[in-house]
Protein backbone atom coordinates (compact mmCIF):
# COMPACT_ATOMS: atom_id res chain seq x y z
CA UNK A 1 0.00 0.00 0.00
CA UNK A 2 1.43 3.47 -0.88
CA UNK A 3 0.27 5.80 1.64
CA UNK A 4 0.87 9.45 0.73
CA UNK A 5 2.89 10.56 3.33
CA UNK A 6 1.27 14.50 3.37
CA UNK A 7 -0.51 14.50 6.60
CA UNK A 8 2.02 14.54 9.81
CA UNK A 9 0.65 11.74 11.63
CA UNK A 10 2.19 11.25 15.30
CA UNK A 11 5.75 10.22 14.88
CA UNK A 12 7.73 8.12 16.97
CA UNK A 13 11.91 7.87 16.71
CA UNK A 14 11.49 4.61 15.84
CA UNK A 15 8.53 5.61 13.07
CA UNK A 16 11.51 8.08 11.11
CA UNK A 17 13.75 5.79 11.35
CA UNK A 18 11.83 2.84 10.00
CA UNK A 19 9.59 4.74 7.59
CA UNK A 20 12.28 4.58 4.50
CA UNK A 21 10.89 6.72 2.01
CA UNK A 22 8.03 7.88 3.56
CA UNK A 23 10.14 10.17 6.17
CA UNK A 24 11.68 12.25 3.57
CA UNK A 25 8.18 13.25 1.93
CA UNK A 26 7.32 14.30 5.88
CA UNK A 27 10.82 15.87 6.34
CA UNK A 28 11.63 16.99 3.30
CA UNK A 29 11.80 20.97 4.23
CA UNK A 30 14.12 20.22 6.81
CA UNK A 31 16.76 19.20 3.82
CA UNK A 32 17.09 22.52 2.65
CA UNK A 33 18.40 25.56 4.16
CA UNK A 34 16.47 28.02 3.49
CA UNK A 35 17.37 30.92 0.98
CA UNK A 36 19.76 34.08 3.26
CA UNK A 37 18.45 37.40 2.92
CA UNK A 38 21.17 39.98 2.12
CA UNK A 39 21.81 43.49 2.52
CA UNK A 40 19.10 46.12 3.71
CA UNK A 41 16.40 43.77 4.12
CA UNK A 42 18.06 41.43 6.82
CA UNK A 43 17.91 44.40 9.76
CA UNK A 44 14.59 45.44 9.37
CA UNK A 45 13.46 41.09 9.15
CA UNK A 46 15.09 40.24 12.25
CA UNK A 47 13.89 43.52 14.27
CA UNK A 48 10.43 42.48 13.18
CA UNK A 49 10.85 38.47 13.85
CA UNK A 50 12.41 39.86 17.53
CA UNK A 51 9.13 42.32 17.93
CA UNK A 52 6.99 39.79 16.77
CA UNK A 53 8.34 37.62 19.75
CA UNK A 54 8.36 39.89 22.39
CA UNK A 55 4.80 40.26 21.51
CA UNK A 56 4.25 37.03 21.73
CA UNK A 57 5.53 36.71 25.21
CA UNK A 58 3.48 39.56 26.54
CA UNK A 59 0.18 37.83 25.34
CA UNK A 60 0.92 34.98 27.30
CA UNK A 61 1.88 36.86 30.31
CA UNK A 62 -0.80 39.39 30.88
CA UNK A 63 -1.20 39.14 34.78
CA UNK A 64 2.31 41.04 34.62
CA UNK A 65 0.59 43.70 32.70
CA UNK A 66 -2.20 44.18 35.20
CA UNK A 67 0.12 44.05 38.13
CA UNK A 68 2.48 46.54 37.18
CA UNK A 69 -0.61 48.97 36.01
CA UNK A 70 -0.49 49.51 40.15
CA UNK A 71 2.49 51.05 40.93
CA UNK A 72 1.49 53.96 38.71
CA UNK A 73 -2.17 54.38 39.67
CA UNK A 74 -1.15 54.64 43.40
CA UNK A 75 1.08 57.40 42.93
CA UNK A 76 -1.04 59.34 40.66
CA UNK A 77 -3.92 58.80 43.78
CA UNK A 78 -1.85 58.86 46.78
CA UNK A 79 0.98 61.09 45.76
CA UNK A 80 -0.72 63.08 43.59
CA UNK A 81 -3.91 63.44 45.77
CA UNK A 82 -2.30 64.49 48.65
CA UNK A 83 0.19 67.13 46.69
CA UNK A 84 -2.57 68.52 44.98
CA UNK A 85 -3.75 69.86 48.06
CA UNK A 86 -0.81 70.97 49.91
CA UNK A 87 -0.08 73.20 46.78
CA UNK A 88 3.50 73.60 47.72
CA UNK A 89 4.78 73.31 44.27
CA UNK A 90 4.91 75.57 41.78
CA UNK A 91 3.45 74.37 38.36
CA UNK A 92 1.64 77.72 36.70
CA UNK A 93 -1.42 77.88 37.40
CA UNK A 94 -2.55 73.84 36.71
CA UNK A 95 -3.63 71.51 39.35
CA UNK A 96 -0.61 69.05 40.36
CA UNK A 97 -2.06 66.31 39.88
CA UNK A 98 -2.91 67.42 36.27
CA UNK A 99 0.85 68.22 36.51
CA UNK A 100 2.32 64.98 37.34
CA UNK A 101 0.56 63.01 35.06
CA UNK A 102 2.59 63.36 32.12
CA UNK A 103 5.35 62.68 34.68
CA UNK A 104 3.92 59.33 36.62
CA UNK A 105 3.60 58.07 32.35
CA UNK A 106 7.02 58.81 32.16
CA UNK A 107 8.38 57.34 35.28
CA UNK A 108 6.27 54.05 35.02
CA UNK A 109 7.84 53.64 31.40
CA UNK A 110 11.15 54.21 32.71
CA UNK A 111 10.81 51.46 35.65
CA UNK A 112 9.93 49.10 33.33
CA UNK A 113 12.54 50.02 31.06
CA UNK A 114 15.23 49.75 33.68
CA UNK A 115 14.41 45.80 34.07
CA UNK A 116 15.88 44.77 30.90
CA UNK A 117 19.11 44.99 31.92
CA UNK A 118 18.20 42.24 34.44
CA UNK A 119 16.34 40.43 31.51
CA UNK A 120 18.86 40.01 29.56
CA UNK A 121 21.54 38.64 31.86
CA UNK A 122 18.49 35.70 32.78
CA UNK A 123 18.07 35.02 29.46
CA UNK A 124 21.86 34.87 28.85
CA UNK A 125 22.06 32.30 32.18
CA UNK A 126 19.34 30.52 30.76
CA UNK A 127 20.72 30.23 27.25
CA UNK A 128 18.01 31.84 25.48
CA UNK A 129 20.15 34.75 24.21
CA UNK A 130 23.48 32.32 23.80
CA UNK A 131 21.25 30.33 21.10
CA UNK A 132 20.25 34.01 19.34
CA UNK A 133 23.65 34.90 19.04
CA UNK A 134 24.80 31.57 16.98
CA UNK A 135 21.91 32.72 14.17
CA UNK A 136 22.84 34.87 11.61
CA UNK A 137 21.06 37.72 13.75
CA UNK A 138 22.95 41.46 14.25
CA UNK A 139 23.17 42.05 17.69
CA UNK A 140 21.38 45.39 17.39
CA UNK A 141 18.40 43.06 16.06
CA UNK A 142 18.31 41.76 19.55
CA UNK A 143 18.73 44.89 21.37
CA UNK A 144 16.42 46.39 19.23
CA UNK A 145 13.42 43.94 19.80
CA UNK A 146 14.18 44.13 23.69
CA UNK A 147 13.58 47.86 23.77
CA UNK A 148 10.38 47.68 21.59
CA UNK A 149 9.31 45.36 24.12
CA UNK A 150 9.73 47.56 26.70
CA UNK A 151 8.12 50.45 24.86
CA UNK A 152 5.03 48.43 24.15
CA UNK A 153 5.14 48.07 28.22
CA UNK A 154 5.05 51.18 28.67
CA UNK A 155 2.53 52.22 26.26
CA UNK A 156 0.36 49.84 27.66
CA UNK A 157 1.08 51.66 31.67
CA UNK A 158 0.39 55.14 30.00
CA UNK A 159 -3.23 54.07 28.86
CA UNK A 160 -3.43 53.37 32.15
CA UNK A 161 -2.63 56.32 33.86
CA UNK A 162 -4.40 58.44 31.16
CA UNK A 163 -7.41 56.75 31.85
CA UNK A 164 -6.94 56.94 35.87
CA UNK A 165 -6.23 60.60 35.35
CA UNK A 166 -9.02 60.98 33.59
CA UNK A 167 -11.13 59.40 36.15
CA UNK A 168 -9.37 61.72 38.93
CA UNK A 169 -10.98 64.33 36.53
CA UNK A 170 -7.31 65.76 34.90
CA UNK A 171 -8.23 67.59 31.79
CA UNK A 172 -6.08 65.96 29.01
CA UNK A 173 -6.15 66.11 25.11
CA UNK A 174 -7.96 63.34 23.30
CA UNK A 175 -7.00 64.53 20.02
CA UNK A 176 -5.46 62.01 18.03
CA UNK A 177 -2.70 63.54 16.53
CA UNK A 178 -1.29 64.33 20.33
CA UNK A 179 -1.83 60.81 21.64
CA UNK A 180 0.31 59.62 19.08
CA UNK A 181 2.89 61.90 20.09
CA UNK A 182 2.71 60.41 23.49
CA UNK A 183 2.97 56.91 22.19
CA UNK A 184 6.33 57.79 20.05
CA UNK A 185 7.53 59.73 23.25
CA UNK A 186 6.48 57.00 25.56
CA UNK A 187 8.72 54.48 22.97
CA UNK A 188 11.80 56.26 22.63
CA UNK A 189 11.67 56.86 26.31
CA UNK A 190 11.81 53.77 26.78
CA UNK A 191 14.39 52.18 24.74
CA UNK A 192 16.79 54.45 25.74
CA UNK A 193 16.60 53.53 29.63
CA UNK A 194 15.97 49.66 28.53
CA UNK A 195 19.33 49.82 26.42
CA UNK A 196 21.37 52.27 29.21
CA UNK A 197 19.87 49.49 31.72
CA UNK A 198 21.19 46.62 28.97
CA UNK A 199 24.49 48.66 28.56
CA UNK A 200 25.37 48.50 32.16
CA UNK A 201 24.25 44.75 32.00
CA UNK A 202 27.38 44.21 28.69
CA UNK A 203 29.65 46.15 31.21
CA UNK A 204 29.09 44.44 34.83
CA UNK A 205 28.05 41.07 33.27
CA UNK A 206 26.00 39.96 36.36
CA UNK A 207 23.09 40.34 37.82
CA UNK A 208 23.74 41.21 41.79
CA UNK A 209 25.84 44.02 40.45
CA UNK A 210 23.11 45.28 37.78
CA UNK A 211 20.72 45.03 40.68
CA UNK A 212 22.54 47.87 42.86
CA UNK A 213 23.70 49.84 39.73
CA UNK A 214 20.10 49.89 38.82
CA UNK A 215 18.73 50.95 42.24
CA UNK A 216 21.48 53.27 42.52
CA UNK A 217 20.46 55.41 39.28
CA UNK A 218 16.77 55.01 39.17
CA UNK A 219 16.09 57.33 41.88
CA UNK A 220 18.02 60.28 40.90
CA UNK A 221 16.91 59.43 37.37
CA UNK A 222 13.77 60.44 38.65
CA UNK A 223 14.18 63.03 41.23
CA UNK A 224 16.34 64.57 39.26
CA UNK A 225 14.02 65.08 36.53
CA UNK A 226 11.09 66.98 35.38
CA UNK A 227 8.43 64.36 36.62
CA UNK A 228 7.48 65.73 40.01
CA UNK A 229 8.38 69.50 39.75
CA UNK A 230 9.81 72.17 37.72
CA UNK A 231 13.17 72.42 37.18
CA UNK A 232 13.12 75.72 38.08
CA UNK A 233 12.92 74.88 41.65
CA UNK A 234 16.41 72.72 41.95
CA UNK A 235 19.30 74.12 42.62
CA UNK A 236 21.61 75.16 39.93
CA UNK A 237 23.76 71.94 39.90
CA UNK A 238 20.67 69.64 39.78
CA UNK A 239 19.73 71.68 36.80
CA UNK A 240 22.35 70.86 35.02
CA UNK A 241 22.51 67.32 35.73
CA UNK A 242 18.35 67.34 34.91
CA UNK A 243 19.41 69.25 31.27
CA UNK A 244 21.33 65.62 30.46
CA UNK A 245 18.24 63.46 31.62
CA UNK A 246 16.53 62.29 28.67
CA UNK A 247 13.63 61.69 31.38
CA UNK A 248 13.15 65.21 31.59
CA UNK A 249 12.93 65.42 27.29
CA UNK A 250 10.45 63.36 27.89
CA UNK A 251 8.45 64.70 30.43
CA UNK A 252 8.45 67.93 28.62
CA UNK A 253 6.81 66.50 25.54
CA UNK A 254 4.59 64.44 27.18
CA UNK A 255 3.24 67.87 29.12
CA UNK A 256 3.25 70.12 26.25
CA UNK A 257 1.15 67.01 24.54
CA UNK A 258 -1.25 66.19 27.24
CA UNK A 259 -2.06 69.40 28.82
CA UNK A 260 -1.09 71.90 26.31
CA UNK A 261 1.78 73.63 28.41
CA UNK A 262 4.28 75.02 26.64
CA UNK A 263 7.22 72.55 25.25
CA UNK A 264 9.96 72.48 23.18
CA UNK A 265 8.82 69.49 21.28
CA UNK A 266 11.52 69.72 18.42
CA UNK A 267 14.48 69.67 20.99
CA UNK A 268 12.73 67.31 23.01
CA UNK A 269 12.36 64.72 20.13
CA UNK A 270 15.77 65.60 18.89
CA UNK A 271 17.30 64.20 22.34
CA UNK A 272 14.69 61.22 22.56
CA UNK A 273 15.48 60.24 19.22
CA UNK A 274 19.65 60.34 19.74
CA UNK A 275 19.42 59.25 22.95
CA UNK A 276 17.51 55.83 21.87
CA UNK A 277 19.85 55.76 19.01
CA UNK A 278 22.98 55.94 20.94
CA UNK A 279 21.80 53.40 23.11
CA UNK A 280 21.11 50.90 21.09
CA UNK A 281 24.28 51.53 19.00
CA UNK A 282 26.06 50.83 22.95
CA UNK A 283 23.98 48.04 23.79
CA UNK A 284 24.83 45.92 20.63
CA UNK A 285 28.33 46.59 20.96
CA UNK A 286 28.67 45.20 23.88
CA UNK A 287 26.32 42.30 23.92
CA UNK A 288 28.86 39.96 22.68
CA UNK A 289 30.77 40.41 26.34
CA UNK A 290 27.37 38.35 27.77
CA UNK A 291 28.32 35.46 25.70
CA UNK A 292 31.55 34.94 27.00
CA UNK B 1 27.31 20.52 -2.65
CA UNK B 2 30.76 18.63 -4.01
CA UNK B 3 31.81 21.95 -4.61
CA UNK B 4 31.79 22.62 -0.89
CA UNK B 5 33.48 18.84 -0.12
CA UNK B 6 36.08 19.91 -2.63
CA UNK B 7 36.89 22.87 -1.09
CA UNK B 8 36.82 21.35 2.32
CA UNK B 9 38.08 17.98 1.58
CA UNK B 10 35.13 16.79 3.20
CA UNK B 11 36.00 18.47 6.72
CA UNK B 12 33.15 19.65 8.72
CA UNK B 13 35.39 21.02 11.00
CA UNK B 14 38.15 22.10 11.40
CA UNK B 15 40.63 23.72 14.82
CA UNK B 16 44.30 24.18 13.66
CA UNK B 17 46.28 24.99 17.06
CA UNK B 18 43.28 26.80 18.62
CA UNK B 19 43.93 28.28 22.05
CA UNK B 20 41.85 30.36 24.58
CA UNK B 21 42.40 31.18 27.92
CA UNK B 22 40.25 32.82 30.62
CA UNK B 23 42.97 35.29 32.77
CA UNK B 24 45.32 33.09 33.51
CA UNK B 25 43.49 29.36 32.51
CA UNK B 26 43.97 28.10 29.66
CA UNK B 27 40.69 26.65 28.84
CA UNK B 28 42.03 25.64 25.47
CA UNK B 29 45.86 25.07 24.63
CA UNK B 30 46.41 24.29 21.25
CA UNK B 31 43.51 22.15 20.02
CA UNK B 32 43.90 20.00 16.96
CA UNK B 33 40.51 19.11 15.43
CA UNK B 34 38.66 17.76 12.30
CA UNK B 35 35.33 16.16 12.17
CA UNK B 36 34.08 14.32 9.03
CA UNK B 37 31.39 15.71 7.09
CA UNK B 38 28.36 13.19 7.76
CA UNK B 39 29.94 11.72 11.12
CA UNK B 40 28.17 12.06 14.79
CA UNK B 41 31.34 12.88 16.46
CA UNK B 42 31.41 13.01 20.47
CA UNK B 43 34.04 15.23 22.26
CA UNK B 44 34.56 13.66 25.39
CA UNK B 45 36.75 14.89 28.68
CA UNK B 46 36.35 15.80 32.39
CA UNK B 47 34.79 19.10 33.67
CA UNK B 48 37.06 22.24 33.43
CA UNK B 49 38.55 20.25 29.67
CA UNK B 50 37.93 22.70 27.63
CA UNK B 51 35.11 21.01 25.43
CA UNK B 52 32.94 23.82 26.09
CA UNK B 53 34.74 26.86 25.43
CA UNK B 54 35.99 24.68 22.16
CA UNK B 55 32.43 24.56 20.89
CA UNK B 56 31.90 28.77 21.62
CA UNK B 57 34.80 29.46 19.38
CA UNK B 58 33.63 27.15 16.76
CA UNK B 59 30.00 28.39 17.03
CA UNK B 60 31.21 32.12 16.79
CA UNK B 61 30.49 32.98 20.51
CA UNK B 62 34.00 33.32 21.47
CA UNK B 63 36.63 35.07 19.35
CA UNK B 64 39.41 32.92 17.88
CA UNK B 65 42.42 35.15 19.50
CA UNK B 66 44.76 32.16 18.51
CA UNK B 67 44.97 29.12 15.85
CA UNK B 68 42.02 28.98 12.93
CA UNK B 69 39.10 27.39 13.36
CA UNK B 70 36.84 26.31 9.84
CA UNK B 71 33.37 25.11 9.83
CA UNK B 72 32.74 24.03 5.97
CA UNK B 73 35.65 25.59 5.02
CA UNK B 74 34.86 29.12 6.63
CA UNK B 75 36.51 31.25 9.22
CA UNK B 76 34.97 31.49 12.21
CA UNK B 77 36.30 34.28 13.38
CA UNK B 78 36.39 35.84 10.09
CA UNK B 79 32.84 35.09 8.81
CA UNK B 80 30.29 34.85 11.49
CA UNK B 81 27.58 35.29 9.57
CA UNK B 82 28.53 32.80 7.00
CA UNK B 83 29.43 30.23 9.47
CA UNK B 84 25.99 30.69 11.97
CA UNK B 85 24.12 29.84 8.61
CA UNK B 86 25.73 26.84 9.10
CA UNK B 87 25.15 25.88 12.62
CA UNK B 88 22.14 24.43 14.81
CA UNK B 89 23.39 24.58 18.20
CA UNK B 90 22.08 23.72 21.44
CA UNK B 91 23.45 24.90 24.00
CA UNK B 92 23.98 23.57 28.09
CA UNK B 93 21.38 25.22 29.26
CA UNK B 94 18.01 25.40 28.71
CA UNK B 95 17.82 27.79 25.60
CA UNK B 96 13.99 27.10 25.18
CA UNK B 97 11.86 30.44 26.12
CA UNK B 98 9.65 29.12 28.17
CA UNK B 99 7.23 31.82 27.84
CA UNK B 100 6.42 31.05 24.27
CA UNK B 101 4.45 27.51 23.13
CA UNK B 102 6.89 25.11 21.28
CA UNK B 103 5.53 26.43 18.02
CA UNK B 104 6.44 29.92 19.03
CA UNK B 105 9.74 28.54 19.74
CA UNK B 106 10.31 27.14 16.60
CA UNK B 107 8.83 29.30 14.57
CA UNK B 108 11.22 32.15 15.70
CA UNK B 109 14.08 29.91 14.61
CA UNK B 110 12.38 29.89 11.15
CA UNK B 111 12.55 33.42 10.90
CA UNK B 112 15.51 34.47 12.16
CA UNK B 113 16.91 31.80 9.47
CA UNK B 114 15.44 33.74 6.80
CA UNK B 115 12.43 30.94 6.06
CA UNK B 116 10.02 32.52 3.66
CA UNK B 117 6.74 32.69 5.45
CA UNK B 118 4.65 30.95 2.89
CA UNK B 119 6.92 27.60 3.96
CA UNK B 120 7.13 28.73 7.90
CA UNK B 121 4.03 27.12 9.23
CA UNK B 122 5.08 23.94 7.26
CA UNK B 123 8.49 23.87 7.95
CA UNK B 124 8.10 24.64 11.83
CA UNK B 125 5.58 21.40 11.31
CA UNK B 126 8.12 19.17 9.95
CA UNK B 127 10.81 20.12 12.71
CA UNK B 128 8.07 19.90 15.63
CA UNK B 129 7.22 16.05 13.77
CA UNK B 130 10.61 15.15 13.65
CA UNK B 131 11.24 15.26 17.06
CA UNK B 132 7.72 14.24 18.15
CA UNK B 133 6.23 17.30 19.22
CA UNK B 134 3.48 17.66 16.86
CA UNK B 135 0.51 16.87 19.92
CA UNK B 136 2.15 19.51 22.30
CA UNK B 137 3.14 22.33 20.12
CA UNK B 138 0.67 24.61 21.45
CA UNK B 139 1.29 23.91 24.93
CA UNK B 140 3.85 26.47 26.59
CA UNK B 141 7.20 25.37 27.08
CA UNK B 142 7.50 25.97 30.66
CA UNK B 143 4.42 22.92 30.90
CA UNK B 144 6.88 20.40 28.89
CA UNK B 145 8.90 17.92 31.16
CA UNK B 146 13.09 18.02 30.82
CA UNK B 147 12.98 14.97 27.48
CA UNK B 148 10.21 17.49 25.65
CA UNK B 149 12.25 20.29 26.25
CA UNK B 150 15.58 19.11 25.00
CA UNK B 151 13.46 18.05 21.92
CA UNK B 152 12.05 21.32 21.45
CA UNK B 153 15.63 22.52 21.39
CA UNK B 154 16.53 20.70 19.01
CA UNK B 155 13.24 21.09 16.55
CA UNK B 156 14.33 25.34 17.07
CA UNK B 157 18.25 23.76 16.09
CA UNK B 158 16.87 21.75 13.12
CA UNK B 159 14.15 24.23 11.53
CA UNK B 160 17.00 26.03 10.03
CA UNK B 161 18.27 22.53 7.65
CA UNK B 162 21.55 23.06 9.56
CA UNK B 163 24.63 21.32 7.88
CA UNK B 164 26.36 21.02 11.31
CA UNK B 165 24.55 20.32 14.64
CA UNK B 166 25.92 21.21 17.70
CA UNK B 167 25.05 19.74 20.83
CA UNK B 168 26.44 20.47 24.29
CA UNK B 169 25.66 18.19 27.04
CA UNK B 170 22.51 17.55 25.47
CA UNK B 171 21.26 14.75 27.73
CA UNK B 172 22.53 16.69 30.82
CA UNK B 173 20.41 15.96 34.09
CA UNK B 174 18.00 13.88 32.13
CA UNK B 175 16.67 10.35 33.46
CA UNK B 176 17.92 7.17 31.18
CA UNK B 177 14.22 7.22 29.56
CA UNK B 178 14.53 10.52 28.35
CA UNK B 179 18.24 10.33 27.23
CA UNK B 180 17.62 7.32 25.32
CA UNK B 181 14.63 9.54 23.70
CA UNK B 182 16.64 12.35 22.78
CA UNK B 183 19.19 9.99 21.25
CA UNK B 184 17.38 8.33 19.41
CA UNK B 185 15.52 11.90 17.99
CA UNK B 186 18.93 12.72 16.79
CA UNK B 187 20.10 9.58 15.49
CA UNK B 188 16.97 9.32 13.11
CA UNK B 189 17.08 12.71 11.80
CA UNK B 190 20.63 12.37 11.26
CA UNK B 191 19.47 9.68 9.27
CA UNK B 192 17.04 11.86 7.54
CA UNK B 193 19.19 14.43 6.56
CA UNK B 194 22.80 13.00 6.64
CA UNK B 195 24.13 16.26 8.69
CA UNK B 196 27.28 16.12 10.39
CA UNK B 197 26.72 16.21 14.53
CA UNK B 198 29.61 17.44 16.98
CA UNK B 199 28.46 16.44 20.02
CA UNK B 200 30.12 16.59 24.09
CA UNK B 201 29.23 13.93 27.08
CA UNK B 202 29.88 13.05 29.97
CA UNK B 203 27.76 9.92 29.69
CA UNK B 204 30.38 7.14 28.43
CA UNK B 205 27.84 4.74 27.46
CA UNK B 206 26.21 7.17 25.23
CA UNK B 207 29.96 8.19 23.43
CA UNK B 208 30.49 4.76 22.93
CA UNK B 209 26.80 3.81 21.62
CA UNK B 210 26.07 7.11 19.49
CA UNK B 211 29.09 8.28 18.49
CA UNK B 212 31.01 7.94 14.69
CA UNK B 213 34.31 8.78 16.57
CA UNK B 214 35.58 10.18 19.83
CA UNK B 215 38.08 12.73 21.06
CA UNK B 216 38.85 12.82 24.74
CA UNK B 217 39.92 16.14 25.69
CA UNK B 218 41.93 16.84 28.37
CA UNK B 219 43.57 19.97 30.05
CA UNK B 220 42.71 22.11 27.19
CA UNK B 221 43.87 19.34 24.42
CA UNK B 222 42.47 16.27 22.23
CA UNK B 223 45.06 13.39 24.32
CA UNK B 224 42.91 10.86 22.41
CA UNK B 225 41.33 10.04 19.26
CA UNK B 226 39.68 7.23 17.68
CA UNK B 227 36.33 5.06 17.25
CA UNK B 228 34.75 3.92 20.49
CA UNK B 229 36.35 0.54 19.58
CA UNK B 230 39.23 1.25 18.09
CA UNK B 231 40.17 3.40 21.37
CA UNK B 232 38.97 0.32 23.67
CA UNK B 233 41.26 -2.14 21.32
CA UNK B 234 44.17 0.30 21.48
CA UNK B 235 44.30 0.21 25.64
CA UNK B 236 44.15 -3.27 25.70
CA UNK B 237 47.20 -3.55 23.01
CA UNK B 238 49.15 -0.90 25.08
CA UNK B 239 48.17 -3.01 28.55
CA UNK B 240 49.49 -6.38 26.97
CA UNK B 241 49.99 -9.12 29.19
CA UNK B 242 46.73 -8.98 31.66
CA UNK B 243 45.54 -12.10 32.42
CA UNK B 244 42.55 -13.54 30.47
CA UNK B 245 40.32 -12.88 33.90
CA UNK B 246 40.90 -9.39 33.30
CA UNK B 247 37.55 -7.57 31.45
CA UNK B 248 38.04 -5.93 28.41
CA UNK B 249 38.43 -2.09 28.92
CA UNK B 250 35.42 0.18 28.66
CA UNK B 251 35.54 3.72 26.92
CA UNK B 252 35.87 4.88 30.94
CA UNK B 253 39.15 3.04 31.22
CA UNK B 254 40.37 4.69 27.94
CA UNK B 255 38.97 8.22 29.96
CA UNK B 256 41.29 6.97 33.01
CA UNK B 257 44.18 6.11 31.38
CA UNK B 258 44.26 9.45 29.36
CA UNK B 259 43.09 11.85 31.83
CA UNK B 260 45.32 10.16 34.98
CA UNK B 261 44.77 10.37 38.43
CA UNK B 262 43.22 13.86 40.34
CA UNK B 263 40.74 14.09 37.79
CA UNK B 264 38.42 15.53 40.55
CA UNK B 265 40.38 17.60 42.27
CA UNK B 266 41.11 20.15 39.23
CA UNK B 267 38.37 20.68 36.33
CA UNK B 268 35.22 23.07 36.14
CA UNK B 269 34.85 26.45 38.77
CA UNK B 270 32.07 27.21 41.08
CA UNK B 271 30.61 28.65 38.17
CA UNK B 272 30.57 25.67 35.58
CA UNK B 273 29.38 23.70 38.63
CA UNK B 274 26.51 25.73 39.68
CA UNK B 275 25.20 26.38 36.16
CA UNK B 276 25.39 22.46 35.45
CA UNK B 277 23.47 22.16 38.57
CA UNK B 278 21.15 24.50 37.78
CA UNK B 279 20.44 22.99 34.28
CA UNK B 280 19.89 19.58 36.08
CA UNK B 281 17.45 21.43 38.27
CA UNK B 282 15.34 22.87 36.19
CA UNK B 283 15.31 19.53 33.72
CA UNK B 284 14.48 17.43 36.90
Amino acid sequence: MSAAPAAPQPASAEALDTAGGEKTGALDLLLVPPRARTGWRLLPARIGALCTVELQKLRHDRAELYTRAVQPALWLLIFGETFTRIKAIPTGGIPYIDYLAPGIIAQSAMFIAIFYGIMIIWERDSGILTKLLVTPTPRSALITGKAFAAGVKALIQAVVVIVIAALLGVALTWNPLRLLGVAVAVILGSAFFSCLSMTIAGIVLTRDRLMGIGQAITMPLFFGSSALYPVSIMPGWLQAVSRANPLSYQVDALRGLLLGTPSHLALDYGVLLLAAALGILAASSLLGRLAR
Amino acid sequence: MSDDDARTGGEAVRCDGLEYAFGQTRAVDGLDLTVATGEVFGLLGPNGAGKTTAIRCITTLLPVPAGRVRVFGHDAAKERMAVRRLLGYVPQQLSADSGLTGRENVALFARVFDVPRKERARRVEQALYAVDLTESADRMAKTYSGGMIRRLELAQALVSAPRLLMLDEPTIGLDPIARTSVWEHINAVRRATGMTVLVTTHHMDEADQYCDRLALMHRGRIRALGTPDGLKAELRERRGASGPDDPPPTLEDVFRDVAGRGLDTQGGDFRDVRSTRRTATRLG
